[in-house]
This record gives C-alpha cells, structure tokens and sequence, in this order.
C-alpha cells in the first residue's frame, strides 16, 4: 500500500460503552481495541522518516517503531519498545492528552485523521499484561538500595528503570495501595486500579519492593531511610496532591468538598461498591467547579452515583479547559451540563448544608501567563444555581507537609523542590527529585518522564561513587 | 499487617488494643494520631494514641466500639491483625514550658491526656488533671492519668463516681479561686471542648483542644478535616489536630462531624447532658 492509499483510509474509532449503559456502572467506557481495529489503524501509518509524532512525545516514544511491530502482529516486541521509554502503556494509552502532543504532530493531524496512537498503545500495553513472560530484564544487581517516596507515576517510573539498571528499590507509598493519582484520582470508567495494579505487578517482577503505610518525614525519616535503612539515593516523588479550595464564603458548609475527597473516597476507597463502607455524600443536584480532567471525572462520578443533575460550572469557554478532548465528550454524553463563563462567589446553606451556590458571569479578556485568556467578571451579573453538593477541582499544589520530609531541603514559596535541571538532585547530595512536586501540576506522562530522567541521574551517581 | 499484642476491654464498649507498629512508636509524640483499616473493605479510622513503646513497638489504641467499622475492629483477638496503621500523623503538641498546666479530658479523649499530661510534667510544669465521663461504669484511663498528673479530679455526669457535674465545674472553681494556670489542654467532644475555651477564656489562658474531624487520608490530601480557626481555614490532619480553642468555630466543626451522620464521630459526643450544655453556650452567645 502506498502513502496516498494509506491516507485515504479512515480513523478506526474507539469501542465505548453504550451512554445508556455508562452511568449504572463504574465499568472502562473505551472499551479497547480487538485485534482487528488495532491492525486497521496501524494500517495508516505512514511511517514517516522525521516521525513528528516523536517530537511530541515526553518521553520520546518509537511511535513509528512500535506501530511498525503492530503490523507485523509483533505485539509483545511492539509493547517492549514501548516500555524500553514508558514503563506503562497501558496507563498512558488511556490518560495522556494525545491530542495535544503524539497525535497532534501528526502529519494526518492536519485532515482531521491523525493516528489514535493511543488506543494503539493501549492495546500492546494490555497485551502485555496479559503475557507477563514478556518483560525487560533487569540488569545485573549493583548491590545499591535505592528509596522512591510516593508510588504515583513520577515514583513508579523512576523504581521501573532503577530496577532495570539492577538497583535494589523500595517504594514508600503514605496510603494503604500504591498508584498515587492513579488510583485515588482517575476513576474506574477512565483508568480501572486493576489496570494499575498490573503494572505495579510488572514492578514487582522486576524486584521492585512496594511499602504502604509509610508517611516519609513522620513513619520513617530520611536519616532512617539513609543511615538505618542503608539508601544510597533517594527519589521524592511526592506530587501535589493538596487541594486547592476558592476561598469564599461558604466554603466550608457540609456539601462543599474538594474534588480529591470525593474521587478519593469514591475511586481509592471504593464508595460506589456496596461492598465497602466507605461512606460519600450522593447529591441529587451536583455542581463541580473546575474546567480540568478532575473536574470531569467528578462530574461523571456524580451521575454514577445517582445525581439528578450535574451542572459543571467554568469560569472560560469549552475552548480554554484543560480537559482532554475526549473526556469533555464523554461528560457531555453522559449529561453533564456545562454553564460557561462563569465563577462561584459564595456558597449559601440553609439548616447547615449547602442549598444554592451563587456565581458571576464572566468574559473573556487579554491573554493571561498560561496564554489563555483571561476570565474578567461582569458586574452585576449574580445569579443563582441551586445545589446540595459542590465539588471544586480548580487545581491542586504540592502539599505543604512536604517541608517535613527532608529538613533544610530547598524548596520554593509555593512548596516546590528545587532541584538541578539537569540531575534533578535537589541540594541535598543523593536526594533526588520529579514529577508534580517540582513542575507543578502536569500530566502523568511529564511526570513519567521525570522520573526516567531521574532515574539515569541517581544511576549515574551511584556509578561514580 | 499490624499484630495485636493486647486487647483490653476498659468499660462497655470500650476497648483498648496494643499493636505491632515499631515505625509509629518510634516516631510519636504526645499529640499525634494514626489511622487504622481494618480490613481491605474498611474505612480508614482516625485514633489518637494512648501509650507507646518504642522498644517494644507497640502502640496502644483506645477505642469507642459504636459504629461498623468499629465493631468489626471489636472482633479481631490477640494474635489478629489490624491490616493497616499509618501514623505518627499531625503535629505533636506544642507544649512549650509552662509552669502550671491543666489536662481537660472527656470520655474516650481522657487516653490522649496519658502521654499529654507526662509530656507537660516533663516539660516542668505541675499538671492538674481534670477528667470526666457519663457514669462510674464508664470511668477509664483513672489510674494512668493519676500517674501522669501531680492531682486527678475525677467527675460523673451522674455522679455515681468522684465530682457530681461536668468537667468544667471544677476548673471554674479553681480559676475563681484565683489559682493561676499558663496551659489548658482539652480533648473530648466538641461540645465540652467549646466549653473548657469558654471558662479559660475570661482569664487569657493559652488553651489548646485536639479536633477530631473527619478525616479520609489524613496527609493533607482531602481537605474533608478543614476546619476554622481564627478566620482562617486549616487542615485538621496537617495543620493539627491541635489548636488554639479560643480561636476555633466549634459550631462549625460540630456541623461538620454530622455530615457522614459518622457513627464513630458520633459515639464521641457523649451523654445528653451536652444538649443542655450546648444551648447555655448558644444563649451566652
């Protein structure tokens, strides 16, 4: 088949569940590839020498490569090459914005028909954890103890590729199952644990420890980690996982709560499954405030758990979110209502609980430092949404407990790590530092590639030691 | 999974359970708190700590048996394990160094004084103990806290056992009668806690109460143990459990606790007393 065959073939789409069939259950919504659509789209391909798609990569991923193994029906050597770069494939194929980086250099990207590289990766990285025999082998063992705090994908990547260059790594994780976001944020429908859980057990193959229960600064110090424990290097991979509240008034009724709660109880601590106690408030009328993936996810949770209306309110336009195209279609299938251009003011609450949420319209003004446009409210433009339950994903930052971790470590006002760009070893000499907790908030492939840069940083370290 | 090496059974429906957790009795101090699951099914259950051992690593957990999760940590015998304990969480008490200090303590908050009150008499300061329950049946902790303070008031609601009253009588007392204290720590329903900063706070003494919100994670993460102190919201879990009580909005934090209509929170306020006391403190505004 030539190049201009290849073009004229068509995006296969994405198997999802039925709308009907999404919200009486937490079940996976892209249903994945069969093997048939896979081959279908790896069909056009078209293989392109400079590979753009590369270039939007974070972790610079063979894209031509391993869609090449694809055709080939190669799909465990296809899935290894993806991994010798990205430790999780069958995470990333489902959450990373595709859109806005591999697929959006694609040369197809510009007729509207860019590959789905990620249901591409989706699909090897299931079929690896369906064949587990195929795994990277771990270098031989350099007789180094390595210590990665936080099992999110920062911390899981940088134990996956110490493990690889035959480090001894254990992971200290502060919550009772390890996956960081991944488990306690990204819902079930999006990102099974499961799923998760497979990956974590390809770590485990590697000879990766995992320790739960750990709060590092409080259960172990990192003089016990270096002095009683015997880590050569240590990673933080903290994140930032501190809710971000509006700070207006009302904030506080019962009803009000920050997204991390309500998807932490409903996703990490299993709310919707009768066969946990995890309790969680089931509103009828939901607001969410928020234009992100969180926001989204808890806007779904929402009309799964029973509401009779889930009204997300924006403060930009649809243009501006942040969310991936693809999870601001499934919202708007499955009902969410978007009220744009608009930002809360006060929350009102009648016998102790929330009853209404009072916000301000808003416009769009001159471009602000993240190059969106600027939200400018219109005066006199109040109005009223009634509401028993308001959750607020505007954002999160680094957790201001992360200055108990490692006293006299350098971090900035806002609680990131200051580390050295090039090493990512923060001021003190073998601690080391990636993810969230350094960038700010930011997507679970720029945190992977963190981690795999630090990774080769703290091996490099400990060869020359 | 964290072995159980003693179960007591204080009073009805109060147990106390020695646990494995070498980390976490290392690492605490007075204050501090831990939370436990018992099962993979389980709520995570926030718990102040009682005593600890650090070369044994053990901890002890004095724990109200009323909600479900709850009554299925009653189940589980010496030998059992408790499949997760995370802790020391929160700040530990800032005691600084007083000269004469009061522990206040109601209830199933009366354990947490144990290592409160040793800590201010190691800090050099002559503690009064000040200790109240429902009933003489539910009377516990008398003879650790006996230990741990220079003089133990005991007092019942219903005055089957020591003072007839509620806890704040006798510390009113002893501030009208002029006697002078530097620190008033107070843990216990919210209820009493809002009345201890009540009586302190004609007379400007430091007091501080140890909160027992809801709590999910109990790093920082959630924001569900958010509570108001001094206009200001703060998180329970990293901010404290401890804070300034003449600063904190009680009437906030007691809303808060009903939200989940949690059993466990629940069981801490105690005795219908605490309506009439309650609405004394509303009326007084």
């Amino acid at each position: 088949m030539d190049a201009k065959e290849r073009m004229k073939l068509e995006p296969v789409p994405m198997p999802e569940l039925e709308v009907s069939e999404r919200l009486s259950s937490f079940a996976e919504v892209n249903l994945g590839y069969s093997e048939q659509d896979t081959q279908a789209e790896a069909e056009r391909c078209l293989q392109c020498k400079k590979a753009p798609c590369r270039e939007g990569c974070p972790v610079d991923v063979d894209i031509p490569g391993f869609i090449a193994l694809i055709r080939e029906g190669s799909y465990a050597e296809a899935g290894l090459k993806i991994k010798r770069t990205n430790v999780f494939p069958a995470i990333c194929g489902r959450v990373c914005p595709q859109e806005r980086q591999c697929q959006e250099r694609c040369v197809l990207a510009k007729r509207g028909k860019a590959i789905n590289i990620g249901y591409l990766e989706r699909f090897v990285g299931n079929y690896l954890i369906a064949h587990p025999e195929e795994q990277i082998n771990a270098a031989p063992a350099t007789g180094k103890r390595v210590a990665v705090v936080g099992s999110g994908p920062a911390g899981l990547a940088a134990a996956g590729d110490l493990a690889k260059l035959g480090h001894q790594v254990t992971v200290f994780e502060a919550l009772h199952r390890p996956g960081g976001v991944l488990v306690y944020g990204i819902p079930e429908f999006r990102l099974p644990n499961i799923t998760v859980d497979n990956e974590l057990e390809t770590l485990r193959r590697l000879g990766v420890e995992i320790r739960t229960n750990v709060v590092v600064g409080r259960t172990l110090t990192i003089a016990d980690l270096r002095e009683e424990m015997g880590f050569a290097a240590i990673f933080l991979g903290l994140g930032a996982g501190a809710p971000i509240f509006l700070g207006i008034e009302g904030e506080n009724l019962p009803g009000v709560m920050s997204a991390n709660e309500f998807l932490t109880r409903v996703n990490l601590m299993r709310a919707f499954d009768e066969d946990y106690d995890t309790p969680v408030q089931r509103g009828r009328n939901v607001t969410v405030i928020g234009g992100g993936n969180v926001a989204m996810d808890s806007s779904r949770c929402a009309l799964r758990l029973g509401a009779d209306s889930v009204t997300l309110l924006y403060r930009r336009t649809r243009a501006e979110m942040p969310a991936r195209v693809e999870e601001v279609r499934h919202a708007e299938e499955e009902g969410v209502i978007f009220e744009l251009l608009v930002a809360p003011t006060r929350f009102l609450g009648e016998e102790g609980h929330l009853t209404a949420v009072e916000c301000l319209r808003m416009e769009l003004g001159e471009p602000d430092e993240s190059g969106r446009r600027r939200p400018i409210p219109l005066p006199g433009s109040e109005f009223i949404v009634a509401t028993d339950q308001a959750i607020i994903a505007i954002g999160a930052r680094v957790n201001p407990s992360a200055r108990l971790v490692m006293p006299g470590m350098e971090q900035d006002d806002g609680g990131h790590i200051i580390v050295d760009r090039e090493t990512l070893m923060t001021n003190i000499p073998g601690v080391f530092s990636g993810g969230d907790v350094v960038a700010g908030e930011e997507t679970v492939i720029r945190a992977l590639s963190d981690g795999r840069k630090a990774a080769q940083a703290i091996d490099n370290y400990l060869r020359s030691k | 999974m964290f072995k159980i090496v003693d179960k007591q059974e204080l009073a009805e429906n109060i147990i106390e359970y020695t646990v494995d957790a070498p980390d976490v009795a290392r690492h605490h101090h007075a204050g501090q708190f831990c939370i436990i699951r018992v099962h993979s099914h389980c709520e995570r259950i926030p718990l102040s700590i009682a005593e600890t051992d650090p070369q044994a690593g053990t901890i002890t957990l004095v724990v109200q048996i009323a909600g479900h999760s709850t009554k299925e940590l009653a189940q589980l015998e010496v030998g059992d394990a408790i499949l997760d304990v995370v802790g020391p969480l929160g700040r530990p008490t800032r005691i600084g160094s007083p000269k004469r200090a009061v522990f206040v303590g109601g209830g199933v908050g009366v354990p947490a004084g144990n290592l409160m009150a040793r800590e201010m008499k190691q800090a050099g300061a002559q503690v009064l103990g000040i200790i109240g329950f429902r009933t003489k049946d539910l009377v516990i902790y008398e003879d650790k806290l006996r230990a741990a303070t220079d003089e133990l008031i005991v007092t019942t609601d219903d005055g089957s056992y020591g003072y007839h009253g509620l806890v704040t009588e006798p510390l009113q007392q002893q501030l009208e009668a002029g006697e002078s204290y530097d620190l008033v720590i107070t843990v216990g329903p919210v209820v009493m806690m809002r009345a201890v900063a009540e009586v302190t706070r004609p007379y400007g003494i430091h007091t501080i109460a140890s909160l027992n919100p809801i709590m999910v994670d109990g790093t920082g993460m959630c924001g569900a143990c958010r509570v108001t102190v001094g206009g200001e919201t703060k998180f329970a879990c990293v901010d404290g459990p401890e804070f300034d009580a003449h600063q904190v909005d009680f009437p906030e934090l007691a809303l808060r606790l009903e939200m989940y209509g949690d059993e466990e929170i629940r069981a801490h306020e105690a005795g219908p007393h605490e309506c009439r006391l309650e609405q004394s403190l509303n009326e007084s505004g």
